[in-house]
């Protein structure tokens, strides 16, 4: 544990940024002792990639002193940062998936023949190896990187920073694609390096995961120092009013109790992940049903075989009594099925297109007249659901691209509310999403259920997973282990079941 | 908007140059014979930025038309087909193969740049064959006098080919711009995966494109054959397919999809024309035609990249100053 009095082996003073009409920074401080972990939050847009993008060398302070061991420095550029020490995990992995591990770890510095430009093949794997065993990750250094999971290639980037001789390693919502089991994995590591002396600037959402590995947690609000928390004082309430600046009474919405019968039934449906293992299950109206598991459950898949995304998904689909026909995509929509998938930008959004261009996406041909646009028809759903949602855009007419992700995500969710759904699926609802955004989808998701829709939430977080489910389905290997009432629903209820393990309170999922 | 402007300017600017250096670029032959030009060209280039626009690509354009024109001499002239079946059959013939590639692309997931770079290659030799390498021509058109008055007669001291230019244009600015088909054409192009889970026939948008191509060459395909009036299989129509692409690309479609506009496509295609008669008018060795084309679309593309880029870093900074302002009223007042 380090303390106070021992010198701090970075400090950043009075750090001033300006964009183009925009001040990011405003005098931030940001000080790291070594070995400490310092957990950096605050909602997006606040100034923590600024900040780090700064320490990392990737763009210029206009103001402010940054002190590396006590001594001054400048971080003209990337290469400076990794010359101190700096290295910096992007939270979108920067890894070629077209080479092997040890490329990776030493590209642009691979050891040479001589003074040849062949490739040391021997020592580049020889030189890889002790960091990999460092970091637990049990694969050779000859392993391509496409066979990797996303949490393998994250140690794959860690390992390349201890290659460089990090002493100071930024991770920016390293946990964002990570299973649960793997984010565990990542938090231990995170300890783990801690001991060997390294020093980590910790951004995440996921304030759990800082009440679990951050020694200190220093919030920045709009380009300014929002005050910090030491180790003891560290709680999840404290952290959100640091980065919002006030209360956020009622984070997540409580259910109401009442819950009717199995309204949406789903038997033996198969996904293309495990063709194997028919899936089954009954949700009620009202209820966000919660599906919990590790990445590879496949829980996604799940939900595409019901969306209709793979064709004809060989199982049943019942809303009340009726059996629905679910062949393709446009099948499901018929029939009021929707899915907010977990690709947002990828498979969610047309991120060139403005936002009224996506809201009306699946619903044009309502929004047209003998196969013509009605632009004041699709404005009017447009303009409607910018209002209900809350969306913060300048107007309808503006690219989704230049929105931030909680405003996507209500875009997203926007193209099925103008469709009145019946069932709605949210796949990972509020990742990459900032608190204030999360707390109105939560909002969304509870008036949805009030309104008589099933929805069905997906998510790998275990926090929202446990305040916002009314019910808990845990899937493992494609099939649903059990079934927790909310008053069960347990983070070691749930883990058990997502390993596989049988838990006594669990029920069978119809 | 912004990219017709510029390319409009572009044009303006190239006409005016010609017409300084040598005033018979206005004489009234040199622009019935340029709008002729642009007509032609013009038709089949639509299809090709439509093709585009989805994120695909067009090479067999050239090859279709010397297989159509050879098919359509030999109908008419040979197998003394009456004129308007011969005329339907040329017109069927390239939507067909556009079936063809279509399937291919999207059921078969083989790349588009492949699927029709073999279809180059294959209706090519196929026209070759089916002439035996010999010059098939139209003589004096006797009995389809109609089609020929069609595709090479004036209205309104007006080209034909030009006339249905127009009309085409329209029709099709009314089917990218405003009608449901055109908006998924842009959507599969920009993200294929988001179209699909908008409920989307992706598959279908995609290869339906390449049919409506199909129909626009089979067009322009019949106005060649009689603008030549003699159609030598190894040659007629070798690199329009790249004429077609470059209009496309002049005219503001991007090769990665999702962008792009008619009226883009057809300034790109006038453009270009313009260009080949600035090479005629001006006394440019004619060897040195597709450098002078290659040299004005690589300066276009390049002048439009650097204008997109000084566009974003604009907006970029409109939208940080927004944010800026919103922050503003959220907390206590800043420097400033």
């Amino acid at each position: 544990m380090p303390t106070e009095s021992e010198n701090p082996i970075l400090e950043m003073r009075g750090i001033g940024k300006r964009f183009p009409g925009v001040v990011a920074l405003d005098g931030v401080d940001l000080t790291v002792h070594r070995a400490e972990v310092v957990g950096l939050i605050g909602e997006n847009g606040a100034g923590k990639s600024t900040l780090m993008k700064i320490l990392g060398g990737i763009c210029q302070p206009d103001a402010g002193e940054i002190r590396i061991d006590n001594r001054p420095v400048r971080i003209h550029d990337v290469a400076d940062a990794i010359r101190h020490g700096v290295a910096f995990i992007h939270q979108e992995l920067n890894v070629l998936d077209n080479i092997d591990v040890a490329g990776n770890v030493f590209l642009g510095r691979e050891p040479r023949h001589g003074v040849s430009w062949l490739i040391d093949r021997r020592r580049i794997h020889e030189q890889t190896e002790p960091y990999l065993k460092r970091l637990g990750l049990n694969v050779s250094s000859r392993t391509p990187l496409s066979r990797l999971s996303m949490a393998q290639q994250q140690l794959v980037e860690i390992a390349k920073a201890l290659s460089l001789d990090a002493r100071i390693l930024i991770m920016d919502e390293p946990t964002s694609s990570l299973t649960i089991a793997e984010t565990e994995r990542l938090l231990e590591l995170v300890l783990e390096l801690q001991k060997q002396a390294v020093s980590i600037v910790y951004i995440s959402h996921r304030l759990a995961e800082l009440d679990h590995v951050a020694d200190r947690v220093v919030a920045l609000r709009d380009g300014r120092n929002a005050g910090e928390l030491a180790h003891d004082g560290i709680n999840h309430d404290r952290m959100v009013r640091m980065m919002v600046g006030r209360d956020i009474r009622s984070f997540y919405v409580e259910p109401t109790a009442t819950r009717t019968a199995a309204y949406f039934r789903v038997r033996d449906i198969r996904s293309r992940a495990y063709p194997d293992s028919p899936v089954s299950f009954d949700a009620a109206r009202g209820e966000i049903l919660g599906f919990a598991g590790l990445v590879g459950a496949g829980r996604s898949e799940m939900a595409e075989a019901i969306f209709g995304v793979d064709g004809d998904c060989n199982g049943e689909i019942f809303l009340s009594d009726q059996k629905l026909p679910v062949r393709s995509v446009g099948d499901a929509i018929t029939q009021g099925i929707y899915l907010v998938p977990e690709d947002r930008r990828g498979a969610g959004l047309v991120t060139e297109m403005s936002v009224r261009e996506n809201i009306t996406l699946p619903s044009l041909p309502q929004h047209s007249v003998s196969g013509l646009v009605r632009l004041a028809r699709e404005t009017e759903t447009a303009e409607r659901q910018r209002e209900t949602l809350g969306i913060k855009a300048p107007s309808v007419e503006t690219l989704v691209a230049n929105l931030s992700g909680g405003n996507q995500q209500k875009v997203v969710l926007g193209k099925w509310l103008a469709l009145a759904p019946k069932i709605m699926i949210f796949d990972e609802p509020t990742r990459g999403i900032d608190v204030g955004a999360k707390a109105e989808i939560y909002r969304l998701m509870r008036d949805l259920a009030a309104a008589g829709a099933v929805v069905l939430m997906i998510s790998s977080d275990m926090e929202e997973i446990l305040h916002v489910s009314d019910r808990v389905a845990v899937m493992h290997e494609g099939r649903i282990t059990g079934v927790l009432e909310r008053a069960d629903c347990t983070e070691e209820n749930i883990m058990q079941l997502a390993v596989g393990r049988p838990v006594a309170e669990a029920r069978p999922p119809c | 908007m912004k990219k017709e402007l510029g390319i409009s300017v572009l044009l303006l600017l190239l006409c005016a140059v010609v017409a300084v250096l040598n005033p018979k670029f206005l004489s009234a032959v040199n622009l019935s014979n340029t709008a002729n030009l642009v007509g032609m060209f013009g038709i089949f280039s639509i299809g090709a930025g439509l093709v585009i626009i989805t994120g695909g690509i067009d090479l067999s354009v050239g090859s279709m038309f010397a297989l159509a024109g050879v098919l359509l001499a030999m109908m008419l002239r040979e197998w003394h087909w009456p004129w308007p079946v011969a005329a339907l059959a040329i017109t069927a013939l390239p939507m067909a193969l556009g079936v063809v590639h279509g399937v291919l692309i999207t059921r078969l997931r083989v790349q588009a740049f492949i699927v029709t770079l073999c279809g180059l290659l294959i209706y090519r030799g196929l026209a070759r064959f089916i002439a035996d390498d010999t010059t098939k021509g139209f003589a004096n058109s006797e009995g389809f006098e109609r089609l020929r008055d069609v595709a090479k007669g004036q209205l309104f001291h007006l080209p034909s080919p030009f006339l249905i230019l127009l009309v085409i244009a329209v029709i099709m600015w009314l089917v990218l711009h405003r009608s449901v088909y055109g908006r998924y054409l842009f959507a599969v192009g920009r993200n294929e995966e988001a179209a699909r889970y908008s409920g989307i026939r992706t598959r279908l948008v995609i290869g339906s494109s390449y049919v409506v191509a199909g129909l626009l060459t089979g067009l322009s395909a019949i106005l060649f054959a009689f603008y030549t009036n003699s159609i030598s299989p190894s040659t007629h129509g070798n690199f329009y397919e790249l004429y077609g692409i470059a209009a496309a690309v002049l005219g503001g479609c991007s090769l990665r999809g999702g962008e792009g506009s008619i009226l883009g496509i057809v300034i790109g295609t006038t453009l270009l024309q313009v260009l080949q008669n600035l090479v005629n008018l001006l006394n440019i060795p004619s060897s040195l035609n597709f450098a002078v084309m290659g040299a004005v679309v690589l300066v276009g593309v390049l002048a439009d990249e650097l204008l997109t880029a000084r566009r974003q870093k604009r907006k970029a900074a409109l939208a940080a100053a927004s944010r800026e302002a919103r922050h503003g009223t959220a907390s206590p007042p800043a420097e400033k």
